[in-house]
């Protein structure tokens, strides 16, 4: 399929010792990562041949959509963030309708799923996880990295928060309440981070540039450079 | 009209039915009060065997205290689970 993982054969080891091309000594060939046609690859290529063959849509159509789910990524929950931390009233309105703020800020939803946006505070630190699935805001955050969909993330997440916080380098006080987020149904979470305290003065993109996917999930918090 | 207001206290039900379900195990027959109601959305756990999910069920956002679902749990009392429920997983407190 056009949206998949393979990458095909990488020389992603060090040159720095002597051999030679084409010689006995030429080291081994990594095997490829596209060549396993799973049970779930094959129903794809038929589904996709299918439509394609029936007129429902065209090849270009499949590359597009691709194209722009893959196109969507952590910069624009960033942008989001950095606006809400430099316009009151934009932070008023996301804080009330996530998804009706986003939008206005030119971030399309194509789903049926709303958004919702929680403030870390002084007080109360967010943190976000499916545990059913992976849930994840991807109109907002893009592909979920690939700790977020695992079992021992979604597990622990909402057994033992601030151990994972602290495996992730997050230490917070006693007097933070942990607030974990649950993403089983139609919503989704983004985490608006706090502003740290030395960027008075600063634009929108010198903030945005500050704001990690990370931060965005909650496993950390965005730190003054 | 929704069955449940915000700030009502409510019980996830124990149910354990066969098939597709959005409310985890962990969460039922636990206490919490609904943080808000997130509006009526089609019934995934009807839509997921090719049914048209009708009628639509209201969702809503319950916070849990962590101490309340893990008898052992090893932050300070203040920490919360917020979790989205469907109308037809909540009954009163008894």
């Amino acid at each position: 399929m056009p949206h998949d993982d393979a990458h095909g054969h990488h020389h992603d080891h060090d040159h720095d010792h002597p051999h030679v091309h084409g010689g006995a000594d030429h080291h081994p060939h990594r095997p490829d990562a596209d060549d396993t046609l799973t049970y779930c690859r094959q129903l794809e290529i038929a589904v996709r041949e299918l439509l394609v063959e029936k007129g429902h849509l065209t090849r270009d159509e499949i590359r597009g959509a691709v194209e722009r789910m893959d196109a969507r990524g952590p910069h624009l929950g960033a942008a989001v963030v950095a606006k809400a931390w430099t316009d009151p009233a934009f932070k008023a309105r996301l804080l009330a309708d996530g998804s009706a703020a986003c939008q206005e800020a030119g971030i399309t939803f194509d789903q049926s799923t709303r958004l919702i946006v929680v403030e870390n505070t002084p007080e109360a630190h967010n943190l976000v996880v499916c545990t059913l699935c992976s849930c994840y805001p991807r109109m907002v955050l893009g592909l979920p990295p690939d700790w977020y969909k695992s079992r021992a993330y979604r597990s622990r997440a909402v057994r033992e928060p601030r151990s994972v916080l602290r495996e992730f380098g997050t230490e917070l006080p006693d007097s933070v309440a942990v607030r974990v987020h649950d993403s089983t149904a139609d919503m989704r979470y983004l985490v608006l981070p706090m502003r740290p305290a030395s960027t008075e003065g600063w634009s929108e993109a010198q903030l945005a540039a500050l704001v990690s996917r990370d931060s965005m999930i909650g496993v950390t918090t965005v730190k003054a450079p | 009209m929704t069955r449940f207001a915000t700030g009502d206290p409510v019980a996830v039900r124990r149910g354990n039915p066969p098939g597709h379900l959005r409310t985890p195990f962990y969460i039922r027959g636990k206490h919490g009060v609904v943080e808000r109601i997130c509006g009526e959305f089609r019934n995934p756990e009807e839509l997921a065997y090719g049914r048209n999910g009708e009628p639509k069920q209201v969702l809503y956002r319950v916070r849990f205290g962590q101490k309340d679902i893990w008898p052992d749990y090893a932050g300070p009392a203040g920490d919360t689970i917020d979790i989205e429920l469907y109308e037809h997983w909540l009954e009163p407190t008894p």
